[in-house]
């Protein structure tokens, strides 16, 4: 019975500290193999009406079992249940050897063998006990540990979203500086711009005042030499040359004048050119007054209207206007803001009017209308200015230029170049405003202002 | 009438003796030219009480108009004669300097002769 107990439970102890039936399937059909000899022999046991000599079958079986397992590395950290049972084989062996080889001296201490095995035996299930225990402390540990590593990984995972997090705020951060970069640059840019415009302002003044006084010893003396013709012509006729010598010479008196004349006529031209770009360098002297910028932009839109249908009496266009009536007056320069009307005005109608030239020759079939809006609009603290056409438009090459001084797209002495130049300057230097423009070639074109305005 | 011209530029004397050459040649206007501030002030020196009108440049090397007037005005001041400053610059600071200083009259550059001889002729009278 205690043969049993032992083999019984070690190979049960075995197969759940193994955990066997997984990790080693092999192992584990011979250990149930064990254990049903184990219950064979001992059910045989009690069949054969418990004879003295069945130790002797369950010993070879015992050592057989100890012997395995001692010599299977797969067995190696059970070693120290299998070696507490070695005793008690040992002494149970011992013990049927003594009776088997001197009866009466195991009859008489008997009572000796008896207690030394059950010690063994129950030194067996002591030391069992004391390693279930030994286990149990040791799972524990692993279970901690293995909580611990969970929460680790939980804390590891918890970290690497928050790296993730920083990593995606940098990111934006990153791109958030590169476009301000990028806007830096462009504003940058935009002072280049601004400053070379400047500066070939200044430059146009000097070339202007160095341009104003050889001019006007041109035109001075021209003049002067077209009287000196006629003074001479009024000579010719004292003297007594014969006529067709008089006729003659007159007629080359008359060329003289004449040329001299155009000398006075492009003279002139130059001067107006030299006049218009001292106005755009000159810095406004004028002072800021509260005008009704809706009457002031409508007067010279008729203004620049008339002026071309001086100039081209077909010439005809549909003004439509759209003011905001909350305006009321702000304070503006309003000379140099009427010259920025004047201008955009007078490109717009030169615009609708190029392009009604231009559809005449080609498709003389077309309703073209030609139109000029000018809108007004207040809106917190800005006055928003719109001067829009339905003309020839410009390309993408020209409106990077049109701001340009002395760039221009009309035909030698119809425009200077000054106008854009001097308009821009006025709304951004002389207003601390924006000019922009916006066109599409062929269709439109469109020139907004803004000025800021405080309250009066 | 003795008219001084002082410019810088040379060719104002030939301009101006052909623009008046009928005033010149009928003795209406007689016409001296200095080409520096400090040239004008020798020929009044050199020609005091002769001359009657003085037309002026402003912007010129050296002694500019400006200072030519204010040392006339102090230099001259038994018989001051008329002048008249003439400038490029139509900006009112020189013009209001200019009548602070005790010019008689300003014009400015291109110079309308018919303006000038109406006023000279007026001033003759």
């Amino acid at each position: 019975m205690d043969y049993f107990l032992v083999s019984f439970f070690l190979i049960q102890h075995i197969r759940i500290t193994l955990h066997t039936k997984e990790k080693m399937p092999y192992w584990d059909k011979i250990l149930d193999y064990a254990k049903y000899v184990s219950i064979a022999l001992m059910s045989t046991y009690y069949v054969a009406s418990t004879p003295d000599w069945y130790g002797w079958v369950w010993h070879p079986f015992m050592i057989l079992l100890i012997f395995t397992i001692y010599k299977n590395e797969e067995f190696y950290s059970v070693r120290g249940v299998v070696q507490s049972i070695i005793p008690f084989v040992a002494v149970s062996i011992l013990s049927d050897l003594v009776r088997t080889i001197a009866p009466a001296f195991h009859g008489e201490y008997d009572d000796y063998f008896t207690a030394i095995r059950f010690f063994a035996f129950a030194l067996c299930f002591i030391i069992w006990f004391y390693a279930r225990k030994q286990q149990k402390i040791l799972l524990k540990e692993r279970e901690e540990r293995l909580q611990e590593e969970k929460e680790s990984k939980a804390q590891k995972e918890s970290l690497e979203y928050l790296v993730a997090e920083r990593t995606y705020e940098l990111t934006l951060q990153k791109e958030e500086l590169q476009k301000a970069i990028e806007e830096l640059k462009s504003t940058q840019n935009q002072l280049i711009q601004s400053e070379k415009m400047a500066s070939l302002g200044e430059l146009t003044a000097g070339i202007a005042h160095e341009i104003q006084n050889p001019l006007n010893f041109v035109n001075n003396f021209s003049e002067v030499s077209v009287e000196l013709c006629q003074e001479l012509e009024e000579e010719i006729d004292k003297t007594t040359i014969g006529e067709r010598d008089k006729e003659y010479i007159k007629e080359i008196i008359s060329d003289l004048s004449q040329n001299q004349q155009k000398i006075t006529h492009h003279g002139k031209r130059a001067d107006s050119i030299v006049k218009g770009m001292l106005q755009h360098s000159r810095a406004s002297s004028g002072e800021m007054e509260a005008v009704d910028v809706n009457a002031l932009a409508d007067e010279y839109m008729r203004l620049a209207y008339h002026g071309l249908r001086a100039k081209n009496k077909e010439f005809n266009s549909a003004l439509v206007t759209d003011f905001d009536a909350s305006i009321g007056k702000v304070k503006v320069l309003p000379q140099d803001l009427g010259r920025v009307f004047l201008n955009l005005f007078t490109n717009a109608f030169y615009a609708v009017a190029e392009k009604k030239r231009k559809l005449a020759e080609t498709d003389p079939n077309s309703d073209y209308k030609p139109e000029v809006k000018i809108s007004t609009k207040k809106f917190a603290d800005k006055l928003y200015i719109r001067v829009s056409d339905n003309g020839t438009g410009m390309p993408e090459h020209v409106i990077a230029k049109i701001f340009q001084p002395f760039f221009t797209t009309k035909p030698t002495g119809q425009g200077t170049g000054l106008g854009l130049s001097m308009s821009y300057d006025i709304v951004t230097n002389g207003h601390g405003g924006t000019l922009d423009v916006d066109s599409i070639a062929g269709e439109r074109t469109e020139f907004r202002i803004t000025l800021p305005v405080g309250e009066e | 009438m003795k008219i001084l011209v002082v410019d810088d530029e040379e060719d104002v004397k030939s301009l101006f003796e052909q623009k008046f050459r009928k005033e010149i040649r009928s003795n209406v206007f007689e016409f001296s030219f200095a080409f520096s501030g400090e040239e004008a002030l020798a020929y009044l020196a050199k020609h005091p009480s002769e001359v009657v009108m003085i037309l002026s440049d402003i912007n010129m090397p050296g002694m500019s108009g400006i200072e030519l007037l204010k040392s006339i005005r102090t230099d001259f001041p038994a018989a001051p004669p008329q002048v008249m400053m003439i400038t490029a610059y139509g900006d009112s600071k020189n013009h209001d300097e200019a009548m602070k200083l005790g010019a008689d009259d300003f014009l400015t550059k291109p110079v309308n002769f018919v303006e000038l001889k109406e006023k000279l002729l007026l001033v003759n009278n």
